[in-house]
């Protein structure tokens, strides 16, 4: 049942992903791009709860790598996705 | 209301931030506010895991979370506006990667995973491997590192078509038994494959190749939501899945390609479309900085294309020079811009940005191909295939049908390039040999420099 539950919930949001992006100019393909990789970098959570949560040492191993990447996914893609958009908008 | 709940709906209030992130950043004026609304959604999700989680021990997340935070913000502060393709390739793979740890992180855990989980463990495993290594392979090749090319082996297909076989039946066994080995051995197929599948890719086809990889490290993302149950990961993945899918086909349709001929390299070969000597043999006109601009006295309406190599000599903000100056004089300034010139979706849009040019000057190709009959001069700048008629006029060539921009239907062309080689097509352009055009040789930049300042002393 949850796995029922989780596959409708995955298919809904593929719908909605490709309802919201309908028109995308080309001076945004670049900043959407980089801003959509950050959100990928969601897997962050399950990272930490792997580092926070798992009583073997490779567990905590994987996670905490896992986590270091993520991490750097997150905060460097919003970032950069900022600061492009800052040179797009200071006309 | 129980605590697992209670998670579940902010975890709803980070995915309805998400959407509402991507949707802005799909609009000029909201772009901004969308990508904040995508971070605040990411703060709230990793304060909300934070809190409920039971936490044992915060020493490794604290040091993780700041080493990943400062290099996150170097990277991101430190780029240069022309590495940019590298460095979205690179956090595509850093997302990829991250999700086939957590999924075989949580295999490692005591009393292992429920067997119904067991199959998202090998998609994230596969998917998120392939993106690790196909993006950091992308990095490379888009680093100009020429020793990759030598990691082309010859019968690469059979290679990669054996490795995914051997990913799918490891897959199938990991499935049916539940070993962590058989998941290590299997990312293992899947990190080769990565790195097998993109190396052949050529340079102009890595826009698709980029955004392809964006989608997978959603993707991945999405299957490690699977094996956690953990709705906000599948949320949040499907989305960029959805994004990366949809970038992807802009890209194949501005290059009139179907991704699977971009993904397993069956372009037409490159014989067709005749050979360069009798194409260019005492056709091509070369010309000076001097003689351009004497032309440019008597222009009215200029147009500019630019391709990477526009990117490869940092010309960008020398470009924005020359069109201030002709535009000081008198003369319409425009900018033609092909979808996949460049490296990455969007590409030639972040450059000039960055040179200060107004993105109302950013002409997509179907408006400035309206229009090009009335244009004085063109000016294309390290283009080549984006710009070659023969796509038009010759079914036979292995670029018949891609769109491109009709510079040759303009008063007069110039082309600003190198040499006579040929683009990544490996075909000649019969545009450098027709009438109306003017090759500039030389480095992008050097070059109009030199163009701008005869353009100041005359």
């Amino acid at each position: 049942m949850t796995l029922a539950l989780l596959i409708t919930i995955f298919v809904l949001a593929v719908f909605i992903g490709f309802e919201i992006i309908t028109k995308v100019p080309p001076t945004l393909h670049t900043p959407l791009m980089s801003g959509a990789n950050a959100i990928s970098g969601i897997t962050i959570v399950g990272a930490l709860v792997a580092v926070g949560t798992e009583t073997t040492w490779l567990a905590t191993a994987l996670g905490f790598i896992a986590l270091v990447m993520a991490t750097v996914n997150v905060v460097g893609g919003f970032l950069v996705t900022h600061r492009m958009l800052a040179m797009f908008r200071k006309k | 209301m129980t605590r697992e709940m209670l998670q579940i709906l902010l975890y709803l209030v980070a995915a309805a931030l998400f959407i509402f992130g991507i949707k802005g950043l799909t609009h000029p004026r909201s772009a901004v506010r969308g990508n904040m609304l995508g971070a605040l959604g990411m703060l709230l999700a990793i304060v909300v895991t934070l809190a409920f989680a039971n936490i044992l021990s915060w020493n490794w997340i604290i040091v993780g979370l700041a080493i990943g935070a400062v290099v996150g913000v170097v990277l991101a502060v430190k780029v240069q506006m022309t590495a940019m393709p590298e460095l979205v390739a690179m956090f595509n793979g850093l997302g990829g990667g991250a999700s086939f740890l957590v999924a075989g992180a949580e295999l490692q855990r005591e009393g292992g995973l429920p067997m119904s989980a067991l199959p998202a463990v090998a998609i994230a495993g596969i998917i998120g491997s392939i993106t690790l290594t196909g993006s950091l392979v992308a990095f490379v090749k888009l680093r100009e590192k020429k020793w990759i090319e030598k990691a082309i082996l010859p019968g690469h297909k059979f290679i990669n078509a054996a490795l995914a076989l051997l990913a799918f039946a490891m897959a199938a066994l990991f499935i049916w038994q539940g070993h962590g080995w058989e998941y290590w051995v299997l990312v293992l197929f899947a990190l080769a494959l990565g790195v097998l599948l993109v190396t052949p890719i050529g340079g102009a086809d890595m826009p698709v190749v980029i955004a392809l990889l964006n989608s997978y490290s959603g993707l991945a993302a999405a299957a490690t939501g699977f094996v956690l149950e953990n709705t906000l990961l599948i949320i949040a993945g499907s989305l960029v899945g959805a994004s990366g899918l949809i970038l992807t086909r802009i890209m194949c349709i501005a290059m009139n390609r179907s991704l699977r001929n971009v993904l397993f390299g069956v372009m037409a070969p490159a014989g067709s479309g005749g050979d360069a000597d009798t194409v260019y043999a005492g056709k091509v006109k070369a010309t000076t900085p001097e003689e351009v601009a004497m032309l440019f006295d008597t222009a009215r309406r200029v147009v500019i294309i630019p391709g990477y190599g526009m990117a490869v000599a940092q010309a960008q903000h020398v470009v924005r020079d020359l069109a201030n100056l002709l535009e000081s004089r008198g003369a319409e300034v425009e900018y033609g811009i092909h979808p996949v010139a460049g490296r990455m979706p969007g590409h030639m849009n972040v450059l000039l940005a960055e040179a200060d040019v107004p993105y109302d000057k950013l002409k997509e190709m179907d408006e400035i191909n309206s229009t090009m009959e009335q244009v004085d001069v063109a000016m294309v700048i390290g283009a080549n295939d984006v710009v070659n008629p023969e796509a038009r006029t010759n079914p036979r060539s292995p670029i018949a049908g891609m769109p491109i921009i009709n510079v040759d239907q303009a008063r007069t062309v110039v082309v600003v390039k190198r040499s006579l080689s040929p683009g990544f097509a490996g075909i000649p352009n019969p545009l450098f040999a027709a009438d109306n055009c003017l090759m500039m040789f030389g480095d992008g930049k050097k070059a109009l420099v030199e163009l701008v300042s005869a353009l100041k002393s005359s």
